[in-house]
Order: structure tokens, then C-alpha cells, then sequence
């Protein structure tokens, strides 16, 4: 069974977002989609100041198994990205809700955030596979 | 997909009770990992791992022609075999000379050997060996009384004797590399497919689980096969399946090596069409390094000056840190190619197609 943390929002495409206030976002990979993808090898993250749109491909999650894309949740400017994936990509794995993050994200409109899914929904998602 | 029941080795439940996450391995439930591949892959390279290789298939060929029909049915010779146990690779080859399985053929006499060659191409294996058996008095035998585990690891030998009888442990000692002995229930062979030394070990069906259980008691870690695909990749060996098939020649795939052309007489399965293939000359197999972030992947295309090629394996190696991969290229390919990634064309480095030997890396 997957950790699904309760205080988080989720997007279909295996991504989870944690309020950070003042319409900051931080973003990662959920355990699921850690778990799917096998050890992580490489995390190829955006640029600083980078405006992105809902649905963008922004970061290449390399791991022994395949390249995958994650996208952005939501509309706005990467304000931060996790350097420490640069020599431990395997943080995505043992800590996928923690120091496994990757990006913050400074949203245009906060309230976007509220069209994911919560803990529930991304669980039934997750049924539905 | 198959609706009927996969098949599952006599480790099975040794698995499940080790939390192995199973994948369908063209029909059977095999561990892709016990938690991280690049641990398992590691534990290979500096201490002991084990592989549940059950699924191979081991046959017995014996009769008083089996070494004739062995000398027509692979391209290398077991002529070469004098050594009582000595084994031998080899390529079985169609006759239009394409690859129609890779196997370990050990020699006990000249009337008993014994093939063990891929999962994934069992029945059609079994049917050629049978089609070729026409007109010699052989007995084809299929072994599935028979589980597999590979033990290996600079400490895999050290390890493994910790669980061998005295009589084991006299049997084996000083065995040189690619040899087989049958030691009271088990043949212990020194043979493996990761680059290390170490031992694959043929074991009755049920006493599998018990020899699993010791091992893993005397500190060899469980790996599954996600990390033995890193480690032949790194060890410089082909997949059958993925660097050969019955359409690539051996020529094309880095075993030209395992051809035995001589004497010109031995009219083995698939010579003449390989003498054909080798005066008009075949794309070939190399190695390909890059050392910037990413990982090359089978199936990526490649281009050279001399043309184009293909990525037929490839992956990211936990020994190095970097990718590292297989590819089928023009013959005369210089020392860098291009290959496509994420629809970018990046420029990386040629290398004879071997990473990694006894824990070291062999790139100059």
C-alpha cells in the first residue's frame, strides 16, 4: 500500500503539491510514482524563474527503468528547485514527500490548486489503474 | 496476454516472503527487485548476491552421437571440450545464420552433455534441438526436476562454501572458470553472467528453498532481475532477445568470438550462410559511453558518418555513474557517434562493448 499523505493535494499525473503560504506551492513525485519508476538515476529539474502552465512537461525523472516526464500541477513560476537531486536523485525514493521534493512553485492563481484531488481522490485514482 | 497462470519457481514463495515486487518474465512470475536494483547491483560488485535463475532450461544431451550432433548443432566447438566438466558459450544459429538462442553447453563425455539455455525461447529452443537431433542417436532430455540459483560476488565463493558438505567444498575447490561439477545433490559450475566470480548452482526442485534460506543466512543478498541486466550490460554480455535474434548475425552481435571456423569441414547449422555474411561484411556490435546526464535506452537510433545504428541495450551503470550501452552500428564507425534522445541528437563516445570486470571499470 502506497503513503498517501492526508495534507496534500494530487495530480492524476502522479504529482503532489504542499500549500507553502503566500501562494507557494511545493511539488514532487508521489510514493506511488516513485515506486513505479524504480531507483532514480538522474532528475533533469527546470530553471529558476521559469513560467510554466498546468500540464507542461518541466522536469525528466530518469530511473533505472525509463525516462519519465512530470509535469506542472499548476500555472506559475518556479521560485526554487531541489539542487540536492543533483548528487542524490535517490532522495525521490526514500523521501518522496520530504527531501525527495522538487520544485516550488509561485502560483498566478492559488485557488487553481484547489481543482486536485485530495489524499481520497488520488487513492481512488489509484484503484482505477 | 496470457489468460492461463504464469509459472512460478520452486522460489517462489521465497520471494513473496522477501518482498520482491514480481513482474510477468515472459510467462513467469520473476523478482525484478527486492526494494532498490541499484543495491542489489551493488551488493554483486563489492560483496555476494544471488539470482533465482530457475527459469533457464536445462537439457541433457546424451547418446552415442551427442558430440556429432552438438559439433552441427552450435557454431562454437565442443571439440574444444576436453576437461571433464569444462563448459563452453555458444550461439545456435538458423540456417539462413541468425541467432536462434545462446547457451552453455558443458562436456562430461563425449556420449553426456549438458545445454542450459534461455527461458524466453524454451519451446522453439526444444523444437530445434529436436529438429537438428534427426538422423543422430541422441536423447534430448528436458530437466525441470531441476531450480537454478546464481551466487555471485567477490565473497559469492567464500560465502557459498559456508553452506556446501565437505565433499562440495573438495569438489570445487580450485575450479578454474567456466567449469561444472556435480557435488552429491548439487552441480556447481563457475560460471555466471555478471562479471564477477561466483558460482551458478543446479539444485533439485526441493531442496531449493532450503539452499536459498542458507545462503541468505550466510549474508547473500537477494537480487533480482532488474540488477542482473545491469550487471551483464556492465560485464560486456548479450541478451538474447535484445542484442541477438534469429534476424541479426553472430557477426553483428560481438560473437564472432564464439565462431569456430575451423576445420573448414564442420559443416555446423547456419556456415554457409555465415561465411556469406562474413565475405560481405555485417554491421557490428559496440559499446557506447556518455558521461553527461541521461541514460541511453534500447530501441534509441544512432548515426555516423558511417550510417545508422541502433541502441539494443542500454542503461544507467551503478558501477560508473554514467550510461552506458550496446549498439549495432556501421563496421567502420569512428569513435563517437550521435544518438537520439528525447528527439535531441547527442554526441557520445565509441568503446569496445565491455564497462566492467571484477568490480573495475575497463574504459581507458
Amino acid at each position: 500500500m502506497s503513503n498517501i499523505p492526508s495534507d496534500l493535494r494530487y495530480a492524476s499525473t502522479h504529482e503532489w503539491v504542499r500549500p507553502e503560504g503566500d501562494g507557494v506551492f511545493t511539488v514532487g513525485i508521489t510514493d506511488h510514482a516513485q515506486d513505479l519508476l524504480g531507483d532514480m538515476v538522474f532528475v533533469e529539474l527546470p530553471d529558476v524563474g521559469d513560467a510554466v502552465s498546468t500540464g507542461d512537461d518541466i522536469v525528466v525523472a530518469e530511473s533505472v527503468k525509463a525516462a519519465s516526464d512530470v509535469y506542472a500541477p499548476i500555472t506559475g513560476e518556479i521560485i526554487a528547485v531541489n539542487e540536492d537531486l543533483d548528487g542524490s536523485p535517490e532522495l525521490v525514493n526514500s523521501d518522496p514527500y520530504g527531501d525527495g521534493w522538487m520544485f516550488k512553485i509561485k502560483a498566478d492563481d492559488a485557488g487553481e490548486v484547489e481543482s486536485l484531488m485530495d489524499a481520497e481522490g488520488y487513492e481512488n485514482s489509484l484503484d482505477d489503474e | 496476454m496470457s489468460t492461463e497462470q504464469n509459472q512460478r519457481t520452486a522460489l517462489y514463495q521465497e520471494h513473496v516472503n522477501l518482498n520482491a515486487k514480481l513482474v510477468d518474465f515472459f510467462g513467469w512470475d520473476m523478482p525484478i527487485n527486492y526494494g532498490s536494483q541499484i543495491e542489489e547491483h551493488n551488493a554483486v560488485r563489492q560483496d555476494a548476491g544471488m539470482f533465482d535463475v530457475s527459469h533457464m532450461t536445462i537439457v541433457d544431451v546424451i547418446g552415442e552421437d551427442a558430440q556429432a550432433y552438438l559439433r552441427k548443432l552450435l557454431a562454437n566447438d565442443v571439440l574444444k571440450l576436453q576437461d571433464k566438466g569444462k563448459a563452453l558459450y555458444s550461439g545456435m544459429l538458423n540456417e539462413d545464420g541468425g541467432v536462434v538462442d545462446d547457451l552453455i553447453v558443458y562436456f562430461f563425455e563425449e556420449t553426456n552433455y549438458r545445454l542450459v539455455v534461455n527461458s524466453a525461447t524454451r519451446e522453439k529452443d526444444i523444437n530445434w534441438l529436436n529438429k537438428v537431433a534427426e538422423g543422430f542417436n541422441v536423447n534430448i532430455n528436458e530437466r525441470d526436476e531441476f531450480a537454478m540459483i546464481a551466487v555471485q560476488g567477490p565473497n559469492a565463493k567464500e560465502k557459498a562454501a559456508t553452506v556446501f558438505s565437505a565433499a562440495q567444498k573438495e569438489a570445487v575447490a580450485g575450479m578454474k572458470p567456466f567449469y561444472g561439477v556435480q557435488a552429491e545433490d548439487l552441480f556447481i559450475a563457475t560460471t555466471g553472467y555478471t562479471g564477477e566470480a561466483g558460482y551458478e548452482i543446479i539444485v533439485p526442485v526441493g531442496s531449493a528453498p532450503g539452499l536459498w534460506q542458507q545462503l541468505l543466512k550466510a549474508g547473500v543478498a537477494p537480487c533480482g532481475l532488474g540488477a542482473r541486466d545491469t550487471l551483464r550490460l556492465e560485464a560486456g554480455m548479450n541478451l538474447y532477445g535484445q542484442d541477438m535474434d534469429e534476424t541479426v548475425s553472430p557477426l553483428a552481435a560481438n560473437m564472432g568470438w564464439t565462431i569456430t571456423w575451423e576445420p573448414s569441414d564442420r559443416d555446423f547449422m547456419g556456415r554457409a550462410a555465415l561465411e556469406k555474411q562474413k565475405a560481405e561484411g555485417t554491421q557490428k556490435l559496440v559499446g557506447l559511453v556518455m558521461t553527461e546526464k541521461g541514460v541511453l535506452r534500447a530501441g534509441q537510433n544512432v548515426r555516423c558518418d558511417a550510417g545508422e545504428g541502433i541502441i539494443t541495450s542500454g542503461t544507467f551503470s551503478p558501477t560508473l555513474g554514467h550510461a552506458i550501452a550496446f549498439a549495432r552500428v556501421p563496421a567502420n564507425v569512428g569513435d563517437t557517434v550521435e544518438v537520439e534522445m528525447r528527439k535531441k541528437w547527442v554526441t557520445v563516445k565509441v568503446v569496445k562493448p565491455s564497462f566492467v570486470r571484477n568490480g573495475k571499470s575497463v574504459l581507458s
